[in-house]
């Protein structure tokens, strides 16, 4: 057993084992926590299989950004926890079916790509004689470009559609303007009158 | 056109830049710093401190017990009873300040006939348990004979002036 | 004796898995220790500075103030740690090594000379950007696991600013990436070498990027003018109000040891780290070695510091407007310039 085999197994355990702690733990916040172990759990694992640039990636949109927020809103939310847990027993054997089809869909997936490709992983990066990120970069801007672009616009949609949705202007609310108050000038707000009994006394 | 060259000057940073070259400037001037409990700074004759009751030479007691200075203190800190001495004149039995209360404004010195309650120099003190913050006769006429050079001093200099 | 140290080097250079790790070991200790006394150092300079520039001394009294920094060390780590009734255990003891951690982490990419870096990774500055975003969970639980108003104001404050900072300085960073062609930043440092001294540096075509870069840095670490997470006068002390002693010493060391890394990431990413700022040709101060690079980090601390004697505390509103409606878009629009740059070679990728 080498000892990248061990850090494996060592990282595959504490994967399942966070995985199962996300949902298991009573406190949201540390279902959230245990997400977070989660993702950076797998990080590892994919930065043993020499996926720098993804595994870094991972750590940095899911763990650095995305988890923050979620955390975020956990917080802010006062969840109670025993309502939530009313209903586990009524959803079990939905959950259980939906676990069911997923596992069978991933197992095909194995298969699938294991019978395609004779068993044998092919390291594309490797072939080439490239960095895994330059490789991915390459691929990602000319062989799979219309796709990508397409997924980043539809982000940018979604992201619009977002704020489109939530943005409300009010027009009884009383609210700050902060780029109206960072470009206020002294011109604006003071007038400078030059007033009779003012003057000085003239010689 | 105001709005493009106030837009421009923004991102240019004047402002900040202006700010950081006055602190700049202020990084090297001489600095102001007095080592407190080492070296002190001068003190006016007139400073308002810690409160005393002097005597005269001869060993009496000044306080008539007359009570102005109770009726003037604007923060209500001094509590004066008064009763006649076995050689009938009129002597306080209790002069208590409380020093929490006291505002240090001096209207009591000012008020008192014969110059028996006074404010020293001293601002160093300390209490240690609740309740010593209200310092009674006896300790305010100790404070007084202790200091009582330099509590006359300090009167003498500013004597012309009132 | 001289045979058995060069047996013991030639041992640690060997690939056996024990010589690795305790060579490893030793090379991080190497990194770790400089750092915490520079930490401690910092403080003092700081005190020092501001002082300064408030025409007041500093501290004077420990060692003419120079041993300051020790002192309260020791006087944090003698105190007691005091855990609030309500607060949850694990995560209050959790959070300061959540919040050092990846301050220390960081570390590991930086280059110090042309060869001294303790992993020299090819996607060096991707893992910095994981690493200081990972930095906002010490701050997030904190606040949160002290079960306090303030603390909890505090985090939610830190998570939001940091967030939002994260991708102007995310952007930023790509500039530098599209001038340099390389995520590594020895190779970065190198891409910035040439007969031109200091003009050859990345600040000038990229100054924009430069300027957001620091900024956003100055806000990422939650310094003054952008501390609305500490927020001294409306939220006492913000996510580390509950903490104490050594707890609250972790802290201190990990907003520190992030000050310094963003210090060093801008002289390497804008300033050719320990390039000279003079042309080769002019001999000994055209030489590039560490000392200009210590020499550039020293500067953006000082700059830190200037910033806090000068600037008041930003509202809380006007930094999520500088964050988003300036920073990003400022930073949008120069990737594309460099990356029209680059296109019609006005700008050079790598060299």
């Amino acid at each position: 057993m080498t000892l990248p085999l061990i850090l494996f197994y060592a990282f595959g355990a504490i994967l399942i084992g966070s995985a199962l702690a996300v949902v298991t733990a009573r406190n949201s916040v540390h279902a959230a926590l245990w997400l977070v172990l989660t993702f950076f759990t797998s990080a590892c694992i994919w930065l043993l299989l020499h996926a720098e640039f993804l595994a870094i990636v991972l750590v940095l949109v899911y763990v650095g950004a995305v988890m923050v927020l979620f955390l975020f809103v956990v917080m802010m939310l006062d969840v109670k926890v025993a309502p939530l847990r009313e209903g586990f027993v009524r959803h079990l054997p939905v959950g259980l079916l939906v676990a069911g089809v997923m596992l069978a869909e991933m197992l095909g997936l194995i298969g699938f790509g294991k019978l395609n490709e004779g068993g044998a992983l092919v390291d594309a990066a490797a072939a080439q004689g490239l960095s895994n990120t330059e490789w991915l970069g390459r691929t990602l801007f000319s062989d799979y470009i219309l796709p990508f672009e397409i997924a980043a616009v539809i982000l940018t949609v979604a992201i619009i559609a977002a704020v489109a949705l939530t943005l409300r202007h009010r027009p009884n609310v009383r609210s700050q303007d902060p780029s109206a108050q960072a470009a206020v000038r002294s011109q604006d707000r003071i007038r400078i009158v030059e007033i009779a009994s003012a003057n000085k006394e003239t010689p | 056109m105001t709005a493009i060259t106030r837009y421009l000057k923004s991102l240019m940073l004047l402002e900040l830049l202006k700010g950081m070259s006055i602190t700049g400037r202020y990084f090297t001037r001489p600095k102001y710093t007095v080592h407190y409990p080492e070296e002190t700074i001068p003190k006016s004759n007139r400073f308002r401190g810690l409160h005393a009751l002097r005597r005269y030479a001869n060993g009496e007691e000044r306080c008539i017990a007359c009570k102005l200075c109770e009726a003037v203190c604007p923060a209500l800190a001094i509590t004066i009873d008064s009763e006649p001495r076995a050689d009938g004149s009129r002597r306080t039995t209790r002069y208590d300040i409380d020093l929490f209360k006291c505002i240090f404004c001096g209207f009591c010195e000012e008020s008192c006939p014969v110059d028996s309650i006074v404010e020293t120099h001293i601002h160093e003190y300390h209490f240690e348990a609740r309740g010593e913050n209200i310092v009674n006769k006896q300790q305010l006429l100790a404070i007084g004979d202790r200091y009582e050079a330099e509590i006359a001093a300090a009167r003498a200099q500013d004597a012309a002036f009132r | 004796m001289i045979d058995q140290i060069q047996h013991a080097w030639t041992w640690l250079h060997s690939d056996a898995a024990s010589a690795v790790l305790i060579f490893t070991t030793i090379k991080i200790l190497l990194i770790t220790v400089p750092l915490i006394l520079c930490v401690a150092f910092f403080t003092l300079w700081e005190r020092k500075v501001i002082g300064w520039m408030q025409v007041r001394k500093g501290p004077t009294y420990i060692g003419k103030g120079i041993l300051q920094p020790f002192a309260d060390v020791f006087k944090l780590l003698f105190k007691e740690l005091i855990i609030p009734s309500e607060a949850n255990r694990v995560l209050f003891y959790l959070a300061p090594l959540l919040a050092l951690v990846p301050a220390f982490a960081a570390w590991s990419v930086i280059p110090f000379d042309a060869q001294v870096v303790l992993s020299n990774s090819n996607a060096g500055l991707l893992f910095l950007l994981a690493m200081t975003s990972m930095g906002v969970y010490g701050i997030i639980l904190a606040g949160w696991a002290s079960n306090s108003k303030y603390a909890f104001l505090g985090a939610m404050r830190a998570a939001a600013q940091m967030v939002s900072y994260e991708i102007a300085m995310g952007f930023s960073i790509v500039g530098v990436l599209i001038a340099a062609g390389s995520l590594n930043l020895t190779r970065i440092v190198e891409a910035q070498a040439g007969n031109g001294g200091m003009f050859e540096w990345f600040w000038l075509p990229l100054l924009p990027l430069f300027v957001i870069y620091f900024i956003s840095g100055v806000a990422e670490t939650n310094r003054a003018p952008f501390d609305v997470s500490e927020g001294e006068s409306e939220i006492v002390a913000g996510f580390h109000v509950e903490y104490a002693g050594s707890a609250f010493a972790l802290f201190f060391l990990a907003e520190y040891a992030n000050m310094i890394l963003i210090c060093f990431l801008a002289s390497i990413l804008f300033l050719g780290g320990w390039l000279s700022p003079f042309p080769e040709s002019w001999g000994l101060v055209g030489t590039a070695g560490w000392w200009w690079l210590l020499l550039k980090a020293n500067f953006f601390a000082f700059l830190y510091l200037w910033f806090r004697a000068t600037f008041p505390r930003y509202r809380y509103d006007q930094i999520m407007r500088l964050g988003w409606k300036v920073f990003i878009p400022i930073t949008i629009v120069w990737v594309l310039v460099t990356g029209i740059m680059v296109y019609c070679g006005w700008l050079l990728p790598g060299e």
